[in-house]
């Protein structure tokens, strides 16, 4: 199993760079939880994002069409996030696993971490990241989180890479 | 980089790389009040807290970020917010933990704007300071009622030199499930580094030593991300939902930096005190080369404190770097690389001794501030504290013959000849 308690800066930061998709398990159709902020942060940066949420199926989330599971999906994804309570983990893990194509990574939200989760998936070839946020670690490697403050715990002498628009920077070589 | 950097890396680069636009090495001063949205949208995003970006100076600067990130960086901390002053800092930290009625708890051993503002200006907003009656652990759980809501102390008191026990403070504020506020002005994280002794929450006057050349008001709070705000629902600011941003709930949102936010979307948004670009950047210059000087204040410090103590016109030295203080040994557990750069001595000769001193010495300037490159002296019975009768002067730690120093990076020797040929003059 890989080392759960340090992920390098690198290793996310090249999932974040080398990911396209993601389908995001539990986002929120409300517009002031944390699901519906990273989803629309994660839509802004260009990834391809599929909200699952049964009671949301067929309706739009953050402008994209939300599916009921991730067996409804159209196409392949390259990440799974799951925004849910860590009860719901075991019921996830067999969907993920009854995936036809499944996803290169599998990542759990701030608050969620299951070793024995992660080594099932990660025994079918899964990269698993657990107990982080994406928009955050997003925020980190791009610069934008420390605009609020936030200390990123990375330095470097290389600048920020500009997005079109005001004020938005983007990822050195990302995919999405 | 995967090895944490050190600290004289991360005073020099934390927060601060190449301008994206321009390529400018140093970071600029974004000296503009506003910054354009990129369409409705976009802005709808910034008000939310959606996004992250700046829409207007009062709330968020990118000169300013450059600031608060090498400071969170230094007290390692999950974020900061730099303020006005570091009286707009202690004012926005208890605007986001006091509601009406509630107390927290202080040491006495305070600098004495401190405890004016919390003695009589925090009076009107009905938030109670209660005194701990001296410095140890228990002399502050003994003033804990259910309306505590959180503990303040400075690391290195300011002027007494006291060297407080975070870690038994940092206890009794666990156990009782209250936030640990730390005042790290006089000691700077070079010398401690307060989270790591189970502080939650630091603010600092950058006006001293972190700008370090008496050019700039600033001041900060750094969240350690270590207090767990929806435990027991004593913070509304945190925990319920705030209409003035669609019902957000911050705690939930902003996890391990939300206390940091609460202070920049709510405080500062609608108290005010917000920094200028223009400070902030002088307040970064100068963190550059704070490990160079604050070693060379306190091993100025530490010469001319034993120069004195040796001197027969001088009654006592208040120094904790001292061998012979009663604070030397907690000085050497939580800042061995120093006991600061400030302290306390009494002349012989009371009251007109201390304004003969003032008035002779050359070198040192006569004036009310600390941590400066330059060597500064006051006699607070005669300035600060005037207003006050003997008694209070006392129990302030500002008696009549209380001369309160603070030693510049000059050469030492030309420090102790301009304090020789004053005292002479005795
Ligand atoms: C220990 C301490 N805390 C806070 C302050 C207040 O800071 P400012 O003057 O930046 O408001 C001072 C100022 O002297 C100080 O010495």
């Amino acid at each position: 199993m890989s080392d759960h308690d340090n992920y390098s800066d690198a290793h996310i930061r090249d999932i974040l760079a080398s990911v396209r998709s993601i389908a995001m398990i539990g986002a929120s159709a409300n517009k002031v939880r944390p699901s519906y902020f990273a989803a629309t942060y994660l839509i802004a940066k260009g990834y391809d994002l599929y909200p699952i949420n049964v009671g949301q199926a067929g309706n739009e989330i953050a402008g994209v069409m939300t599916y009921a599971s991730l067996g409804d999906l159209p196409e392949p994804v390259d990440m799974v996030d799951v925004f849910r309570r860590a009860e719901a983990l075991p019921g996830i893990v067999d969907e993920i696993m009854a995936m036809p194509h499944l996803p290169k990574i599998v990542w759990l939200q701030l608050g969620i971490r299951d070793d024995n989760i992660a080594r099932k998936l990660e025994a079918e070839g899964m990269t698993v990241i657990q107990n982080r946020c994406p928009k955050i670690e997003y925020g980190r490697h791009c610069g934008e989180i420390a605009w609020v403050g936030v200390n990123r715990r990375i330095i470097s002498a290389k600048k920020p890479i500009l997005k079109p628009g005001y004020q938005h920077f983007t990822l050195e070589g990302q995919h999405a | 980089m995967s090895n944490e950097p050190g600290f004289d890396t991360l005073a020099i680069h934390a927060g601060a790389q190449p301008d994206p636009a321009t390529g400018a090495r140093i970071t600029p001063i974004y000296q503009t009040a506003s910054f354009v949205f990129d369409d409705v949208d976009h802005a709808a995003a910034l008000f939310g807290l959606q996004a992250f970006g700046n829409i207007y100076t009062r709330i968020t600067n990118p000169t300013t970020a450059v600031l608060e990130e090498r400071v969170a960086a230094l007290e390692g901390g999950t974020a900061a917010l730099a303020v006005a002053s570091g009286h707009a800092a202690q004012l926005i930290v208890m605007h986001a933990l006091m509601q009406p009625g509630d107390e927290f708890i202080a040491s006495r051993k305070l600098y004495g704007g401190s405890i004016n503002q919390f003695g009589q200006s925090f009076k009107s907003f009905d938030w109670h300071v209660k005194w701990a009656e001296g410095t140890a652990a228990s002399d502050f759980e003994a003033q804990i009622t259910p309306k505590t809501k959180a503990i303040f102390i400075e690391s290195l008191a300011n002027p007494g030199g006291v060297v407080m026990d975070i870690n038994g403070i940092a206890e009794v504020a666990r156990k009782h499930h209250v936030p640990l506020i730390v005042d790290n002005t006089m000691a700077t994280p070079y010398l401690c580094r307060p989270i790591e002794h189970g502080a939650d929450i630091v603010v600092e006057s950058l006006t001293k030593f972190l700008a370090g050349h008496g050019n700039s008001m600033g001041g900060i709070i750094v969240d350690g991300g270590t207090f767990d705000w929806g435990k027991d629902n004593r913070y509304p600011v945190l925990t319920q939902p705030r209409p003035e941003y669609n019902d957000i709930v911050l705690a939930e949102t902003f996890g391990n930096f939300a206390f940091a936010i609460a202070c920049r979307v709510l405080g500062l948004r609608d108290l005010g005190p917000a920094i200028s670009p223009f400070n902030a950047f002088q307040i970064i210059t100068g963190i550059e080369t704070l490990a160079l000087r604050m070693q060379r204040h306190c091993d100025n410090a530490l010469k001319v404190a034993e120069y004195l103590e040796g001197h027969d016109k001088v009654e006592w030295v208040s120094y904790a770097g001292l061998q012979s203080d009663e604070h030397n040994k907690l000085q050497k557990q939580y800042m061995p690389k120093g006991a600061g750069g400030v302290f306390t001595f009494g002349v012989k000769g009371g009251y007109e001794a201390g304004v003969s001193l003032v008035s002779n010495v050359q070198i040192f300037s006569h004036l009310a501030n600390i941590g400066d490159t330059r060597s500064l002296v006051i006699h607070p019975a005669s300035t600060t504290h005037r207003q006050l009768d003997d008694d209070q002067q006392k129990a302030a730690g500002a008696g009549a013959d209380v001369i309160r120093v603070s030693i510049g990076i000059e050469d030492a020797d030309d420090l102790i000849a301009d304090l020789a040929q004053a005292l002479k003059q005795l």
